[in-house]
């Protein structure tokens, strides 16, 4: 049941982006979609999409699941491709209704938005949620944000906290089950009726769902503390992250990229935004 | 052989709070445990068994009486955190639920957990580590979801936890109750190898007689007290006396307890089911 419930929506893989350090993907994900801002014009774009498109093969990732990625968010590329192309005000005419305007530079500015978000969903699909774990995410952050612990920021606490709901989640979702199950077999109902009486019907599954969640929590304090956990200070680990020499080089081209897009942006300015 | 538990009239009860009046867990408890040996606890629910674990693991503590592990005064006022903590490292504990004994998502994570807050190497965890889950029989799932385990695996997961820390004493709280038969032979079998080729000191509390039977020592409790302390051959030699606290033998010593009563003279406290088989048959065939 709930133990097949993949969180996030990491793919399993051995692709090189898949082996690359969390650390690293981090990064390297916050630079491209730094890089992603600073493009503007169509020659910086069709750079970037040949780049992404080869960062999506590297991976081996069906593109099946990555469309799927973007499907919630289709709604809200639509809404602001509309709205770019209506209130755009350009040189060239194409239609005139009524009040409404559409200019060719408006079209454009909105393929390019349009381009611009899914590339901004790719980026991070590809480098981070599809291809790291979240276990390997949490660590990674823990040690991004490590030099805030010196101003008394509780990073380990965070990140512990983290990898505790991680763990939880599937037994959590397994409990829900089992309490519905015998809330159904005692005669509850939650699929007919109103929206509050559907509402309402959640109590008897919360309730339970809570106290026990609860009754784990302390168990598993107990169990850590006769563990010996006494907090983040002098743990170690057991897997100790080791950046390769793939991370650098994917820094490096992820930089020359950067530099690339600026160029283009300056010297071959195609439909600038 | 040295004593690594010694408890002298421990004294535990529960605070009134609004809901439930004070329990009195634990009544004047003294025992002694040797190092390298195997006990088993046996108490019905409420008898007093888990509190005990958990003063033994130092997660309560005994409001009166003396209480020493590995030669250090528990109880004493002045006992200070690193004490506790070096106890902590000596005595690990096994718990009921598997579930909510295990910290991490990934199997072998979980195993590193206590030695990573010790504060050891990563390459000697790594190593540690490797060899606790060959222990138990888990390493080729080593880089599993804990999720997807069964819950023998997951409890074997835990105890691979304790034995990559190097603990001299183990306590199992009731591990194998909520095992399926297979999950509990497993986890038995690992428990008995822990003590008898690791030498690890192992107290075992269970409301199952025939792993009971198992220990060299089995200490009775009833309502807080300890009633009977003795080998299992001796306490599940009065078989009347564990019934009249509510208790069981194990199943072969009540067969032959029960053919007894037809003019038969079986010894009844032979455990293994296959040797009372061998015994029976040939009083039998015997007497044909």
């Amino acid at each position: 049941m709930g133990s097949d419930v993949i969180f996030g929506q990491y793919i399993k893989g051995d692709s090189v982006i898949h082996q690359l350090d969390a650390r690293m993907k981090i990064i390297i994900a916050i630079l491209y979609i730094v890089i992603i801002f600073l493009a503007h014009s169509v020659s910086a774009f069709i750079l970037l999409i040949v780049a992404t498109a080869v960062f999506i093969i590297m991976t081996k990732i069906p593109l099946r699941l990555l469309l799927k990625a973007m499907k919630p968010l289709m709604i809200i590329i639509i809404v602001t491709a509309i709205i770019n192309m209506f209130w755009f005000t350009g040189k060239t005419l194409l239609v005139k209704f009524w009040i409404i305007n559409i200019y060719l530079e408006g079209i454009i500015n909105s393929l390019l938005i349009i381009t611009r978000i899914i590339l901004l969903i790719m980026a991070t699909s590809v480098f981070l949620t599809y291809t790291t774990t979240p276990l390997k995410l949490t660590d990674a952050i823990e040690y991004l944000l490590g030099p805030l612990k010196v101003l008394h920021v509780p990073v380990h606490e965070f990140s512990m906290m983290m990898t505790i709901a991680l763990r939880f989640i599937p037994t959590l979702i397994d409990e829900t089950h089992k309490i519905i199950n015998a809330q159904t077999a005692r005669g509850a109902n939650f699929t007919s009726g109103g929206l509050i009486s559907r509402a309402k019907s959640l109590i008897p599954i919360l309730i339970p769902l809570f106290i026990s969640a609860f009754r784990r929590a302390d168990e598993l304090a107990t169990a850590m503390e006769c563990r010996c956990y006494t907090g983040g200070d002098g743990r170690t680990k057991l897997n100790v992250p080791k950046t390769s020499c793939a991370d650098w080089i994917f820094l490096l081209v992820i930089i020359v990229l950067g530099v690339a897009v600026v160029l283009l942006n300056t010297f071959i300015p195609i439909y600038s935004m | 052989m040295s004593i690594v538990i010694k408890a002298e009239n421990l004294n535990f009860s529960y605070p009134e709070t609004e809901s439930t009046p004070k329990v009195d867990a634990l009544k004047n408890i003294s025992f002694e445990i040797e190092e390298g040996t195997f006990t088993a606890i046996l108490g019905h629910n409420g008898s007093g068994k888990s509190t005990l674990a958990k003063i033994l693991c130092m997660i309560l503590e005994s409001q009166t009486g003396s209480l020493t592990i590995m030669g250090k005064d528990v109880n004493s006022e002045n006992i200070t955190d690193e004490e506790i903590m070096d106890i902590r490292k000596e005595v690990g504990m096994v718990f009921q639920n598997p579930d909510n004994q295990i910290v991490a998502t990934i199997v072998e994570e979980d195993v590193a957990f206590g030695c990573e807050n010790l504060g050891i190497p990563s390459v000697e965890i790594r190593e540690r580590v490797d060899n606790a889950l060959k222990e138990v029989g888990m390493y080729e799932y080593r880089e599993h979801p804990v999720a997807k385990l069964s819950g023998g695996q997951k409890q074997r997961v835990a105890i691979a936890g304790v034995i990559a820390m190097r603990r001299k004493c183990i306590i199992f709280d009731e591990s194998t109750a909520m095992l399926d038969p297979i999950g509990r032979k497993d986890v038995l079998n690992i428990i008995k190898k822990l003590n008898r080729e690791h030498n690890i000191t192992v107290i075992l509390i269970t409301h199952y007689m025939n792993e009971a039977s198992m220990a060299d020592k089995i200490l009775v409790m009833n309502e807080g007290r300890i009633v009977a302390s003795d080998t299992p051959e001796k306490i599940f030699g009065d078989p009347q006396k564990m019934w009249d606290i509510g208790l069981d033998v194990p199943q072969t010593t009540e067969f032959l307890y029960k053919l007894n009563h037809y003019g038969y003279s079986f010894p009844i406290t032979v455990f293994d089911p296959e040797a009372v088989a061998e015994i029976v048959s040939k009083e039998f065939s015997s007497v044909e």
